[in-house]
């Protein structure tokens, strides 16, 4: 790659648009679902696992 | 309890996991399957989880993995490009220096799934470019290279390459990004 593909300005910008897209989906919350899941495949795993 | 049960630790990533996903398939209901699938895969195989090693480097694995494998089978992969989608872009965005999230999601969403992906794990998730070719399977160059091409793309549709781009982009214009940043929140 050529040094005209880094230019670090251009870097700059870029990733703090990038960074604030993506910390606006870190924000936005997660759905209870996941947390359902996670405690019922515990409770799964918990229950066949006695045998462990 | 201090050698504790990795999965313990998955509920952590919930949120990275969920941001990684929405913005590499920048669908919601897509993004929440993927999560879905992936969490169910790690518990399942949290064996394969070496202790020790970036947990969160390991779920985004198996989420990028989820995805290719679900795009393999729900359609032909999407031709790589340049230029087909770029007059969806038909405003220029204004020059006063800051880049409307609007104009850069438009933009970052017309950028091929394997630069999206590049971008996010280096250039937001703050992972190595080696950490970022280990999780993609590709060679360490290869993710360079896109994300420098994901980059360029980007200035391409930003307009950034145009001759006002530096003068835009020097500290006073950073600060008025933040300012504006502040003032929209």
């Amino acid at each position: 790659m050529t040094h005209a593909d880094s230019d670090p300005k251009r870097e700059s910008v870029i990733d703090e648009n990038l960074k604030r897209v993506y910390k606006e989906a870190l924000e936005e919350g997660v759905p209870d679902r996941f947390r359902d899941l996670l405690e019922e495949l515990k409770k799964q795993d918990s229950q066949k696992g006695s045998a462990k | 309890m201090s050698s504790g049960d990795p999965r313990d630790e998955l509920v952590e990533h919930l949120p990275a996991m969920r941001a990684f996903a929405i913005s590499l398939t920048r669908n919601g209901a897509t993004a929440d399957d993927m999560v879905q699938d992936t969490l169910v895969k790690a518990w399942t195989n949290i064996d394969k989880f070496q202790a020790g090693t970036n947990m969160r480097a390991w779920l985004f694995t198996i989420l990028r993995n989820t995805y290719y494998s679900s795009r393999r089978k729900t359609r032909r992969e999407v031709a790589d490009i340049d230029g087909v989608h770029t007059e969806a872009l038909a405003e220029k965005p204004a020059h006063d220096g800051r880049l409307a999230m609007k104009d850069f999601r438009a933009a970052f969403s017309l950028l091929t799934d394997e630069q999206r992906e590049a971008l996010l794990l280096v250039g937001a998730s703050g992972f190595s470019y080696e950490e970022a070719a280990g999780m993609c399977g590709v060679a360490v160059g290869t993710i360079k290279s896109r994300t420098n091409r994901a980059r360029q793309r980007l200035a391409e549709l930003m307009q950034l390459d145009d001759d006002e781009k530096l003068e835009l982009t020097d500290d006073a214009t950073m600060s008025v990004i933040s300012a504006s940043k502040a003032a929209s929140f």
